[in-house]
C-alpha cells in the first residue's frame, strides 16, 4: 500500500514537472515577450533594458534553470505587466472561478449520476431513451454556444437573467448551467453503462437469489460496484475545477482563472501562464491521484490482501 | 410420491420470441435429491431461474410452479423474496463471480440470516461462524472478515454453500456446483452437498453435465434436451433400462463408471436452434432410431416401468402401468 502511493506521489509530481517544461517551451518559442509587451516600435535601448531586467537576455536553458529552480523554492515570478507576484494575481481569481465551476460541478454529480442509475434501473423505457438523448446532445453541443443560446433565450429574449458579468448570485445561473448539463450528460452516459455492466453481473443474481430485495439489491449491490468506474469521470472533473471555464468565462466576461489566461496568453506574460499551468495542472494530477487512492478504497481487489480484522 | 414441494408444471420460457423451454414438468418431493442432466443450453438453468423468478425481464415465462401449492410465477416480489433463499436457495456454477466482488464474505452470509432469520450483530456473526464450520472453512473467524477473491474457488463455493444454508431452506438447487472446480474439489463439495443434506433433510436439486455425478448424489433423475424432459427414472434404473434414445446416446458415450468422467458432447450432431425446431421430435435429427411418425408431434410420456416415463413415440409402454 504504501509502495502504491509513492509511486502515485511520484508520478504525479512528475506529470507536473513535465506541464511546466513543456509550458516554458511553447512560451519562449511562441514569439518575444520584449515585443509583445513593449510594442514592436519600441526602442532598441528600451528593449534590451527590458530583457535584462527579466533576464530574457540569458541563454535559454539557464533560463529555463532558474525558473525550474525558483518554482521549487515556490516562487513562481512577476507579471511583466505589472510586476505584481503572479501566483497573487492568479489567486484572487480563483474564488471567481471557483463561484462558476463548483456549483457546475455538483450540477454534474447531482443531475448526471441518478440520470444514469435511473436509466439503467428502466433500460430501454421513454426516460431511459430521453436521458441518453440529453446525454447525447449535452456532450456535443459546445458549452459556449450552450452558453450564447441561453444568453439569447433568458438575457436577450426574456431579460430574466444578466447576460454577463459578476453582480449578483443571478449572474451565476446561465454560466453554470452552459458548463454543468454537457458534463451531466456524460457522467450520465458513463453511470448508466456501468450501472449495466454491473447488473449483468452473477453477485447481483446471487443477491436477488437469497431474497434480497430489489432496492437492496442496487443500494447494496450494484451501487458500490458502479461507483468504481463513476470516480474516475468525476474526478476527471474535479480535476477541472480551475481550467473548465476558459471559454465560459470569455462568453459571460466572468473574472476568473480562464479570462486571465486568455489575457496572460495574449500578452505574452509568462510568468502569469506558468504559474496559471502549474496551478491547473496540479489541481488535475491532485485529483488523479485522489482518485488513484480511492480505488483503493472502492475495490478491495486492488488493496492487495488486506490485514485480516476490522468488524463488519 | 408425497405431496411435492415443488411442482412445476408446463413451463414454457422464450427469449425474444424463441422458444428456450417448451414445457416442463418436474414434481420435487420434500428431502429427495433429483438430478438434471442434458447438454449445454438445453434450459437446465433456465427451469430453476424461472422458477424463483431470476430471469431479465426480456424473458416470457408461462405455465406454473407451486411450492406446498402456492404459486410463484404470479407472485408478489415480497413473496418471492420470502423464498428465495428462505425457502428456496440457490447455488451457481462459477463462485468466484457469484459472490460481490467489494463486500467482506461474512457480510454476504449474514445478509442472508439477517433477511430471512431476522439475526443481527453478534448472534449473526455466531451463526456465520457456525456456517463457516459447517461448510468446512478453516480458521473461519478470520476467513469471514476476507473478500472473494482472497479465496479460492472452493472456498468461495463453500462460502455460496453457507449463504444458501443461512435461511434454512427446504430445497437447494445447485447448478452444476463443480463445474469451475478442479477435480480433488469438485468431489469434496459433492461430498459436502450430500453430506449437508442428509444433516438438514432438506431436498436438492443437482443440475449437471455429467451423468456420473448425478447418479452417485441423486435417487432420480431428469433428462433434458432442447427445452423438454426426455426421460425420468430412478438412477440405477435409468443406468440399467434407459428407454430414450438420446439417455441411451449419453450412456454409451459414458467410458466406464469407475473411469474418468466425460462430458455429454459425444452424440454426434448439436442440439436444434430454438429457430429451427423440428415439428415432432427434437431429437429427431441425431436420432437413430427416427422415423416419419417421429416428426408428426411432440413425443408425450409414454410409463415404461415403475416411477419410469420416456418421451420417444418408439418405445414400448410398460406393460404393468407404474
Ligand atoms: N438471459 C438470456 N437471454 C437470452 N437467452 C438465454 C438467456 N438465458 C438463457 N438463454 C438461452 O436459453 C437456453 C437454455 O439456457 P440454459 O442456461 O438453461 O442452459 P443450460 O442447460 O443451463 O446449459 P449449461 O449447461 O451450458 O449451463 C440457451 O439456448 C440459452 O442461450
Ligand atoms: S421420438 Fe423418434 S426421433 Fe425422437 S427419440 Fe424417439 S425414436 Fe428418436
Ligand atoms: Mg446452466
Amino acid at each position: 500500500m504504501l509502495r502504491f502511493v509513492a509511486l502515485r506521489v511520484g508520478r504525479a509530481l512528475l506529470t507536473i514537472a513535465l506541464v511546466v517544461t513543456f509550458a516554458f517551451v511553447v512560451l519562449r518559442l511562441s514569439g518575444d515577450p520584449a515585443l509583445m509587451i513593449m510594442s514592436p516600435d519600441a526602442p532598441p535601448e528600451a528593449l534590451a533594458a527590458f530583457r535584462q531586467a527579466w533576464g530574457l537576455d540569458e541563454p535559454i536553458w539557464l533560463q529555463y534553470l532558474k525558473y525550474f529552480t525558483a518554482i521549487l523554492q515556490g516562487e513562481l515570478g512577476q507579471s511583466f505587466r505589472d510586476g505584481r507576484p503572479a501566483l497573487e494575481l492568479v489567486a484572487e481569481r480563483i474564488p471567481a472561478t471557483l463561484q462558476l465551476t463548483l456549483p457546475a460541478l455538483a450540477l454534474k454529480v447531482g443531475l448526471g449520476v441518478p440520470a444514469g442509475i435511473y436509466a439503467a434501473l428502466h433500460r430501454n423505457s421513454a426516460i431511459d431513451r430521453a436521458v441518453m438523448t440529453f446525454a447525447v446532445t449535452g456532450f456535443t453541443v459546445p458549452s459556449f454556444v450552450l452558453g450564447l443560446v441561453l444568453v439569447l433565450v433568458f438575457a436577450v429574449q426574456l431579460g430574466w437573467l444578466p447576460s454577463g458579468g459578476q453582480e449578483s448570485w443571478r449572474s451565476v445561473i446561465l454560466p453554470v448551467i452552459s458548463m454543468g448539463l454537457g458534463g451531466a450528460g456524460i457522467l450520465a452516459r458513463f453511470t448508466r453503462s456501468a450501472m449495466l455492466e454491473v447488473l449483468g453481473q452473477p453477485y447481483i443474481r446471487t443477491a436477488s437469489a437469497k431474497g434480497v430485495p430489489w432496492g437492496q439489491v442496487v443500494r447494496g449491490h450494484a451501487l458500490p460496484n458502479a461507483a468504481i468506474p463513476t470516480v474516475t469521470i468525476v474526478g476527471f472533473m474535479v480535476g477541472t475545477l480551475l481550467a473548465g471555464a476558459v471559454v465560459v468565462e470569455s462568453v459571460f466576461s466572468w473574472p476568473g482563472v480562464g479570462r486571465l489566461m486568455v489575457v496572460a496568453v495574449s500578452n505574452r506574460d509568462l510568468a502569469v501562464v506558468q504559474c496559471i499551468l502549474l496551478l491547473v495542472s496540479a489541481t488535475m494530477v491532485t485529483s488523479n491521484l485522489i482518485v488513484d487512492l480511492l480505488y483503493g478504497v472502492l475495490d478491495p481487489r486492488l488493496r492487495g490482501t488486506a490485514p485480516a480484522g476490522g468488524g463488519h | 410420491m408425497a405431496d411435492p414441494l415443488v411442482s412445476i408444471r408446463d413451463l414454457r420460457v422464450a427469449f425474444h420470441g424463441l422458444p428456450a423451454l417448451r414445457g416442463i414438468d418436474l414434481d420435487v418431493a420434500p428431502g429427495e435429491a433429483v438430478g438434471l442432466v442434458g447438454e449445454s443450453g438445453c434450459g437446465k438453468s433456465v427451469t430453476w431461474l424461472a422458477a424463483l423468478g431470476l430471469l431479465p425481464r426480456t424473458a416470457a415465462v408461462s405455465g406454473s410452479v407451486r411450492l406446498e401449492g402456492q404459486e410463484l410465477l404470479a407472485a408478489a416480489p415480497s413473496v418471492l423474496d420470502r423464498v428465495r433463499g428462505g425457502r428456496i436457495a440457490m447455488i451457481f456454477q462459477d463462485p468466484a463471480s457469484a459472490l460481490n466482488p467489494v463486500k467482506r464474505v461474512g457480510v454476504q452470509v449474514a445478509e442472508a440470516l439477517r433477511l430471512h432469520r431476522g439475526m443481527e450483530g453478534a448472534t449473526a456473526e455466531a451463526e456465520v461462524l457456525r456456517l463457516f464450520d459447517q461448510v468446512g472453512i478453516p480458521d473461519a473467524k478470520r476467513r469471514i472478515h476476507i473478500y472473494p477473491h482472497e479465496m479460492s474457488g472452493g472456498q468461495n463455493q463453500r462460502v455460496m454453500i453457507a449463504m444458501a444454508l443461512a435461511g434454512q431452506p427446504e430445497l437447494l438447487v445447485a447448478d452444476e456446483p463443480t463445474t469451475a472446480l478442479d477435480a480433488t474439489i469438485q468431489a469434496q463439495i459433492l461430498d459436502l452437498l450430500r453430506r449437508l443434506q442428509q444433516e438438514t433433510g432438506m431436498a436438492l436439486v443437482l443440475i449437471s453435465h455429467d451423468l456420473g455425478v448425478v447418479a452417485e448424489m441423486c435417487r432420480r433423475v431428469c433428462v433434458m434436451y432442447a427445452g423438454r424432459i426426455v426421460e425420468e427414472a430412478p438412477s440405477g434404473e435409468l443406468f440399467a433400462h434407459p428407454r430414450h434414445p438420446y439417455t441411451q446416446g449419453l450412456l454409451a458415450a459414458l467410458p466406464d463408471m469407475v473411469g474418468p468422467r466425460r462430458r455429454l458432447e459425444a452424440i454426434p450432431g448439436g442440439v436444434p436452434e430454438p429457430w429451427n425446431m423440428p415439428p415432432g421430435c427434437a431429437f429427431a435429427p441425431r436420432c437413430g432410431h427416427a422415423t416419419p411418425a417421429c416428426d408428426a408431434g411432440m413425443p408425450g410420456f409414454v410409463p415404461v416401468g415403475p416411477h419410469h416415463q420416456a418421451a420417444c413415440v418408439h418405445v414400448q409402454p410398460a406393460t404393468v402401468p407404474a
